[in-house]
């Protein structure tokens, strides 16, 4: 198989939690190749693992069995060539949003480059995310929106090979996150970055995704069904609206969310 | 119309309705000289519910002291008694007749001295301890123990040990303060640094951050409101601590004077060491507030 096509590899991963209850499966049997420069969403109910799932490919924990590769080599820990974005967007609140950007890129950075470059780099992550004019301030001063620019910043600015985003717009309010996504949208558009994210947003999904790997109900999840939208880049979220594929894409997770995976709904009843 | 506000928020009650009824019949300047009247109402008002209730606490306590001075046999100062005595003492607190009889400023500044060293080097030894202690898992299994055994016991059980080791009052009045404000500084760091939200310490791996940017960038801000909750428990402990070491001890020292008075059955002199005591441990407390709470960043709160 080429290489591009399987530039993150998931191979037989099984991921088990120690619990005070004994031992607790959480995912069994996940196999999946992300290809270069794909823009994959995992999808599925909560507490089925999704997040468990990108926690693996970012290296923050490792399988209890089964492999993970990333461009061939072997996930063995967190690197900030796997950046991430995390749901509450985890910037650290002493520091301006230059500071927190600038922290990822001193770290990337500054072996090769000088302070100006760095100073550069930060800037001009800021300002792909539109936040030039709130750069020197903190994040307890910007709102909800902008500080999940700043984490989106932080991430992109490190130039990383996979951006992995844990439901990076769950937090916001629909317009926002609609902004956000068409920012995101153009963002990837430009870097190419390889892109894993986990929501829970149907339309999200279909929106961004070049593939949408839906997962089954947990404990025990796994890979239920991927589906490929093939719908041509760049896409506009009002034309969409009326597409035959978009409809049909989005018909089709529907389907496999509440039908044939409804049984966390029906027991909650 | 202005002068009604003076009289009781009740009464204002009316005036602030009239003014505000008032107000726009009449559009010149005289309209605000009126809309400032209520405002001043509502502010006194505010002042007076604020003011009244302490005012009535210490009203009380004198009234209790005042009570029990009548009654006592044994001559318990009155409140004024003490006022006229506290006057004196006051009026010139820095005299110094040889090494057992200074002014009330010599004993509570020595007595500070000691706190501030025994103190200074609890921090010293107690944050880094701490830090060491919440980052380092086998550390706290080590220590843990140690803690727990020596926390409790009351300082006091360690002014023995000082004099013994140190062979002076004064090194083992400060090692008592050391000994028994170390713990709260070693706890409450090693706490705030097993706190920290596991998001940041997540972004410290994917940064994959040096342990010495991981400290400065992260640990250190983040466990700052906790290290000064530490510290600001530690003073009020080292406060309390000093002056029962300085009554075993003797020398120069608040404590040393409030057991000299009662050798000399000065009990005026008893009360005004402990109003002493309590106004500067006050304002120890109050000025660790404050910087505490100019340290604490919103999202540390919450």
């Amino acid at each position: 198989m080429n290489d591009d096509n399987k530039y993150i590899g998931i191979e037989g991963v099984e991921q088990r939690f120690k619990t005070a209850k004994g031992s607790f499966l959480a995912l069994r049997d996940v196999n999946l190749n992300v290809a270069k420069g794909e823009f994959i969403t995992l999808i599925g109910h909560s507490g089925c693992g999704k997040s468990t799932l990108l926690n693996l490919i970012a290296g923050l924990t490792t399988p209890t069995q089964g492999v993970l590769l990333c461009a061939n080599r072997e996930i063995k820990g967190p690197g900030p060539e796997r950046a991430v974005v995390f749901q509450n967007h985890s910037l650290l609140p002493w520091l301006t949003c230059h500071e927190n950007v600038h922290l990822a890129v001193e770290r990337v950075f500054a072996a090769t480059e000088n302070k100006a470059q760095l100073k550069a780099r930060t800037e001009a992550a800021l300002a792909l995310v539109g936040l030039t004019p709130a750069a020197q301030k903190r994040p307890g001063e910007i709102s909800g929106g902008m500080k999940q620019r700043v984490g989106i910043a932080r991430a992109l600015s490190m130039e990383p090979k996979v951006l992995l985003m844990d439901e990076p717009f769950g937090a916001l309010d629909a317009l926002t996150r609609a902004k956000l996504q068409d920012e995101l949208l153009a963002i990837v558009q430009k870097t190419r970055s390889t892109v894993v994210m986990v929501t829970h947003d149907v339309d999200e999904a279909v929106l961004l995704s070049d593939r949408i790997v839906m997962l089954t109900n947990g404990p025990a999840a796994t890979i239920g069904e991927v589906l490929a939208v093939d719908i041509p880049r760049p896409r506009n979220r009002v034309e969409l609206a009326e597409d035959p594929v978009y409809v049909h894409a989005r018909k089709a997770v529907i389907d496999f969310l509440y039908t044939r995976q409804a049984h966390v709904e029906k027991a909650a009843a | 119309m202005v002068s009604a506000v003076f009289h009781s928020p009740l009464e204002a009650k009316p005036v602030m309705a009239a003014a505000k009824v008032a107000a726009p019949a009449r559009p010149l300047p005289p309209a605000a000289a009126v809309e400032s009247a209520p405002r001043a109402a509502r502010d006194w008002r505010a002042v007076w519910l604020r003011l009244l209730p302490p005012v009535l606490g210490f009203a009380l306590l004198v009234l209790v002291w005042e009570l029990v001075a009548l009654r006592s046999t044994t001559g318990f100062p009155s409140p004024l008694a003490t006022w006229q005595q506290a006057l004196t003492v006051f009026s010139d607190p820095f005299y110094s007749k040889g090494p057992n009889d200074q002014g009330v400023g010599w004993n509570v500044l020595s007595s500070l001295q000691r706190v501030a060293l025994g103190f200074g080097l609890a921090a010293a030894v107690g944050i880094p301890a701490g830090f060491a202690i919440g980052r380092f898992e086998f550390l706290s299994r080590m220590f843990n123990p140690l803690i727990s055994l020596l926390r409790p016991v009351s300082p006091l059980a360690w002014l023995p040990i000082g004099l013994l080791v140190f062979k002076g009052a004064n090194p083992a009045a400060i090692w008592t303060i050391f000994i028994c404000s170390i713990w709260p500084m070693i706890i409450n760091t090693a706490v705030g640094v097993q706190r920290v939200p596991g998001d940041y310490m997540n972004v410290a791996r994917v940064l994959d951050l040096s342990e010495w940017k991981i400290f400065t960038r992260i640990l250190f801000p983040a466990v700052l409101p906790y290290m000064l909750t530490g510290v600001r428990l530690a003073v009020g402990t080292a406060w309390l601590v000093i002056v029962a070491a300085e009554m075993l001890t003797g020398g120069v020292g608040i404590g040393f004077w409030v057991w000299d008075e009662w050798n000399n059955l000065n009990v005026a002199n008893i009360i005004i060491a402990i109003f002493v005591i309590g106004i500067v441990g006050l304002v120890l407390e109050f000025a660790l507030i404050r910087i505490a709470t100019a340290f604490t960043f919103e999202e540390v709160k919450s």
